[in-house]
This record gives structure tokens, C-alpha cells and sequence, in this order.
């Protein structure tokens, strides 16, 4: 009894952390920036390209200035 | 030209995704924010930097930035000289939220609308002339 217990409460948590990681890792993958240019033209840059990462640190900065 | 914080108070007023903005020159001075003045010159100083790396990307002149995370979104735009950064929830309507911005920038940047010239004064008009009969002493 005490050990279907303990798999049951063993396979919970790690539900809970998967579905965590999960949408943490889905949160960081939606990371983008969009330039507009003003011939109309737009460069999408997601969170894996190396461009992105300086200026996703920037954005960062700003929101978490914006939140204070 | 309105008045920088009167602009501020009416974007955050007409659009309710805008949780704060922050303007600011070329120079990177904050003219007006919805923040405290701490916070407002970091956002202006991020927005800045943001803004001069991502020029270096493009051929072209960058005009505006949809920086978007999963804490939420920050926009940048610039008209001339004088910029505007806001930070919204996740995924907002990306298009509002860049007409309401540069609708802001465009209501501090126009020249004040001259008063109206003053209508000159109707000329008073001359009294009607009236002529007493006269008198001719017979009463």
C-alpha cells in the first residue's frame, strides 16, 4: 500500500515537472524580435539565432525596468 | 504639439494592452513616462541600445521593434528624433499597439495648431437719423 503510495505520488511530480520544463522550454522558444524597416521590409530573428540573443538581452532588461 | 505626458496619459487611456511607455530623445533622455524616473531611464537606455545593435542588422532605416518573450512584449518606435518604448502582456495585437505608439509620437511632434485669427470688428452701425419735427411755436 505504502509503496503504490510513494509511485504514485513519484509519478505526480514528475508530471508537474514535466509539464513545468515544458512550458518553460515553449515560453523560450516563442522568443522573438521583429525589425520593421522603413521600406516596408521585416527581419523576423528568432531566440536560436546568434543575432538575436544581444538583443533579446536588451529587451529583457527593459521589461524587467518596465515591471520594477 | 500635446504636451508629452498628456500624450502618454491618453495612449495608455485609449489602449488598454500598453501597460507602460516610456519617451525619449536620440540622446537616450527620458521626455516622459508612465514609470517612476528610475526605472523610465533604464527602459530608455535599453530601448537605445536595443535600437542601435538591431540597426546594424538591416540595410535599411529602422523604423520600429516587436521585441517579444514569454514575460511579455517590448515595442520600440522611432519618429526623427524622439522614440517610444512600451512593454505589453504576451502576444498582443502587434498592429494596435504600433498605430497607438506612433499615433503618440505623431500628437508630440505637431506643431501646435495656430488659434484662430481674430474677426475684425463689425464696424458699429451709424445710428438711424432721426429728425424731430419742428417746432413752430403755434402750441
Amino acid at each position: 500500500m505504502g509503496r503504490r503510495r510513494l509511485i504514485a505520488l513519484g509519478f505526480a511530480v514528475g508530471s508537474l515537472l514535466g509539464i513545468g520544463l515544458y512550458a518553460r522550454r515553449g515560453r523560450e522558444g516563442r522568443e522573438r524580435i521583429d525589425l520593421y524597416f522603413a521600406d516596408g521590409s521585416l527581419v523576423s530573428l528568432h531566440s536560436d539565432s546568434p543575432e538575436a540573443a544581444p538583443l533579446l538581452l536588451h529587451a529583457h532588461d527593459a521589461l524587467r525596468a518596465a515591471a520594477a | 504639439m500635446t504636451e508629452p505626458s498628456a500624450a502618454l496619459a491618453e495612449l495608455t487611456e485609449i489602449s488598454s494592452q500598453i501597460e507602460s511607455a516610456v519617451l525619449f530623445g536620440a540622446d537616450g533622455k527620458v521626455v516622459a513616462a508612465t514609470i517612476p524616473d528610475e526605472p523610465a531611464a533604464q527602459v530608455a537606455a535599453s530601448a537605445k541600445a536595443l535600437l542601435e545593435q538591431a540597426a546594424q542588422i538591416g540595410d535599411g532605416e529602422l523604423t520600429q521593434i516587436e521585441a517579444s518573450t514569454g514575460d511579455g512584449s517590448l515595442f520600440v518606435v522611432k519618429d526623427g528624433t524622439t522614440m517610444i518604448a512600451a512593454s505589453t502582456s504576451a502576444e498582443p495585437t502587434a498592429g494596435l499597439v504600433f498605430y497607438d505608439l506612433k499615433e503618440c509620437l505623431r500628437a508630440v511632434a505637431k506643431p501646435p495648431a495656430k488659434p484662430a485669427a481674430a474677426k475684425p470688428r463689425p464696424k458699429p452701425k451709424p445710428k438711424p437719423r432721426t429728425t424731430r419735427p419742428k417746432s413752430n411755436g403755434t402750441s
